[in-house]
């Protein structure tokens, strides 16, 4: 049934047919019509929840950490200081195997206060062993949330789906809402092999020593390591089912492109106009719009890249001290792989400066003119 | 010897706290538990903060207990409660008791928000804050809840600790929830009535049991007991129950009011108090006890 | 003779035989605390009253009650001396350990 819903409402929309059974969660701008929503669909019976109002973010991921460890589906949505406040419980529900998923509206840290969209929240969190996700339309978040939980309880490894702060959270588009009937035929309930139950009691997360705690890890490791293959699978039977594959990447003309652009969430889908705008005019650029990011899709990154003679990374986000984090990962994943090709990374659209298709001509420019980046950082749009 | 005579056993004899554990000689906070989960029975599930029962109950991958324990981050106890209450619930376990099991630090301190939010909702689970005065398992560092005059390895002999114990049962009567009551090791009987009593009330139950730690108190083993039976007699620690933060109801009244000096000989945490500290410390202990009775006469 | 308590050690020699949640696998009764006493209690039948105070007080379930009479478990009794301190008739000893 297609529905006109903003970002946020999608999430919720994606939380409802997953037929999540609990969910904790604080409000948080701009995340809080996703809750607000979740509230109204469990007080008219449209979801059969248990929704707790906890008192904070570090208590939301707690409440869904204990929720999710007696069996439940659980499910919580934030933003930026929330996301960050959450930090602890973040590394604890995935040391912990529990296959929460969190809806996170990209917001930019503080201080200043901030409302805005960058990716600095997300990620921050890449190395808690949560799984994330980057959308780009409001159809794909309903989507992704649905097989996110599939990925997850399959291998009890929490993710996040995340959406820039009103750049898509709050922007209205068309969506096509998924028949109940036919997500329940995809994601059945959650069924764990182990839970918190007094007919099996066991201790979990006890004191582990060194002669224990690393092969545990190696575990985790490992069984992110099967995600890309069952993100690819998971992807082609949601195509079956409901006419839409959901992969890790969405490649745009990178066959015969010299220049990729590799770009995430909606300013990847303002490159993608741009990249059309551009051919035009005669550029041969494509756009790598990376959706997945952990784990990272090194397969398909080295896939997409392998023809281009140059890779044109536009980071909405800073890794202080360092550069674009996307631009630094991508890097370590075509390094070794085929033909050394330059690197340009660009870092636009901090705290909310909007991205528009003259940007990535500004890129695109800036990468034919030189054969190698001149410096580690080429800002976009700052005011020197 | 008459082999026809039978134990007098004042409590139930399975026990779901086994041996081997890791806490240490004459362990309050191992006869805490004990006591509780007598009452509470199999169908239970405690979440355990960091503090020393995150450790007693043994190395991953093994547990002493009888029933399971969520292990979860310090400030979480309350939360995870919540969490698992809520999760239990919904995937058709409505009966399975949900225990916060934490000690001081992560009642009174790091997770007091997590606790008061639990409250303020009236979530359906029992905390129960065992109490040691003192963060036991990083090294004895004091806590709000470390008594006033105690030595600890942060408020070190010259500077022992000069604010008094935080009152964390009048906290918990302003959240106005069902049933709270305080216990003492010394007191099994009273435990174990008192946990009854709470399994069978709905919302947040609150328990505060008093939990000698002779390691962090230099005291003696074999005195633990004792000093739980000294600290109620001599008032500092009295045995009461508060409903909906209203009614207060002492639920031991001791003969005498014992000075509170004969308890603090006996540990080392208090050896270097002068005559004059005692005595502000004693004046403190009767204001106190004069308080609660107006509480309990109040109804 | 209360039934000895004793489990074995969980070990493990690869990551494939760890479970996925880090949870427990056994139990703790691998772990005999009788060795980290120095003194040990003596329970004086004769003397004893049959009140179940050291049974109750014991930090470590290390008192057991068998036929109505209570018997210490050395395997894991700490020598807390808890037992002693409490029994009202004093008929529990502490007395050396001896290895």
């Amino acid at each position: 049934m297609k529905k006109v819903i903003m970002g946020n409402h999608a999430l919720s929309y994606g939380a409802m047919l997953a037929r999540a059974q609990v969910i904790a969660a604080y409000p948080i701008t701009p995340q809080t019509q996703v809750v607000e929503l979740l509230s109204e669909m469990c007080a008219d019976g449209t979801l059969d929840a248990k929704f707790i109002k906890v008192e904070s973010e570090h208590s939301a991921m707690a409440a869904c950490i204990g929720a999710s460890a007696a069996g439940a589906r659980t499910f919580t949505a934030t933003s930026s200081q929330g996301l960050a406040l959450m930090h602890e419980m973040l590394h604890w529900a995935a040391g912990g195997r529990l296959p929460i998923v969190m809806g996170d509206i990209n917001r930019a840290m503080a201080p200043g206060w901030t409302i805005w969209t960058d990716q600095n929240d997300s990620l921050s969190q890449r190395d808690t062993g949560w799984m994330q996700y980057y959308c780009a339309s409001n159809q794909e978040v309903v989507d992704t949330v649905l097989q996110a939980y599939k990925v997850s309880e399959a291998l009890s490894i929490p993710s996040m789906v995340v959406l820039d702060a009103f750049a898509l959270s709050h922007t209205y588009e068309v969506v096509d809402i998924p028949e109940a009937a036919k997500v329940d035929a995809y994601l059945p309930p959650f069924k764990p092999r182990y839970r918190v139950s007094p007919s099996d009691p066991r201790a979990f997360g006890g004191l582990t020593s060194p002669e224990h705690y690393m092969e545990l890890r190696y575990n985790l490791q490992l069984d992110m390591e099967k995600a890309p293959a069952l993100i690819e699978k998971t992807g082609r039977e949601y195509e079956k089912i409901f006419g839409r594959y959901l992969g890790q990447v969405d490649p745009y003309l990178c066959d015969d492109a010299e220049i990729v652009l590799v770009t995430s969430g909606t300013a990847g889908y303002t490159a993608h106009v741009a990249v059309d705008e551009m051919r035009e005019a005669g550029y041969k650029v494509g756009n790598l719009r990376m959706k997945v990011f952990r784990p990272f899709p090194f397969e398909e990154v080295r896939k997409y890249t392998a023809r281009a003679k140059k890779i044109a990374v536009v980071d909405r986000n800073i890794s202080y001290g360092h550069h674009g984090i996307f631009s630094q990962e991508l890097k370590s994943a075509i390094y070794g792989h085929g033909d050394c090709k330059p690197v340009f990374g660009f870092i636009a659209g901090l705290g909310g400066r909007d991205i528009t298709p003259s940007s990535f001509r500004e890129v695109v420019d800036t990468t034919i003119s030189l054969d190698h980046p001149a410096g580690e950082i080429g800002w976009i749009g700052v005011k020197k | 010897m008459s082999k026809e005579k039978k134990m007098k056993l004042t409590l139930p004899t399975e026990e779901l706290v086994g041996p081997g554990n890791l806490a240490c000689q004459g362990c309050g906070a191992n006869l805490a538990l004990r006591y509780l989960l007598k009452a509470l029975g199999k169908k239970t599930v405690l979440c355990i903060p960091a503090c020393c029962w995150a450790v007693i109950d043994g190395p991953f991958p093994h547990s002493c207990m009888g029933v399971p324990i969520y292990h979860c981050a310090f400030e979480t106890a309350a939360s995870t409660a919540t969490g698992v209450k809520a999760g239990l619930e919904m995937t058709g376990d409505a009966e399975t008791t949900v225990v916060a099991w934490a000690g001081d630090g992560g009642t009174f301190d790091i997770g007091l928000q997590a606790l008061s939010g639990a409250a303020e909702r009236n979530d359906d689970i029992i905390y129960v804050c065992y109490d040691n005065e003192a963060y036991m398992n990083t090294g004895i560092q004091r806590s709000s809840a470390t008594p006033m005059g105690a030595w600890t390895t942060t408020t070190p002999v010259k500077f022992f600790k000069d604010e008094p114990k935080k009152d964390i049962d009048a906290i918990m009567a302003a959240h106005r929830i069902p049933y709270q009551a305080t216990a003492s090791i010394a007191y099994p009987e009273d435990v174990y009535k008192k946990a009854l009593k709470a399994k069978g009330i709905k919302g947040t139950r609150f328990l505060h049991i008093y939990a000698p730690c002779p390691t962090g108190w230099k005291s003696r083993p074999e005195d633990a007991v004792k000093l739980g039976r000294m600290v109620v007699q001599n008032c500092i620690f009295p045995l009461f129950e508060v409903e909906h933060g209203e009614t207060y109801k002492l639920t031991m009244k001791p003969s005498t009011k014992k000075p509170i000096d004969d308890y603090l000989k006996l540990q080392g945490r208090f050896r270097h108090l002068k005559p004059e500290t005692i005595k502000i410390m004693q004046e403190a202990v009767d204001h106190e006890w004069a308080r609660l009775l107006k509480l309990c006469e109040n109804r | 003779m209360p039934k000895k308590r004793d489990a074995a050690k969980v070990t493990f020699t690869s990551a494939t035989e760890m479970p996925t949640m880090p949870m427990s696998l056994g139990s703790m009764l691998w772990n005999k605390t009788g060795t980290w006493r120095n003194i040990r209690p003596e329970i004086k039948l004769e003397d004893c009253i049959q009140c179940g105070i050291c049974w109750k007080f014991c930090p470590d379930m290390s008192i057991e009650i068998e036929d109505e009479w209570p018997v210490v478990d050395y395997d894991f009794c700490k020598g807390c001396g808890i037992c002693a301190e409490e029994c009202p008739t004093k008929c529990i000893a502490m007395v050396e350990e001896r290895r």
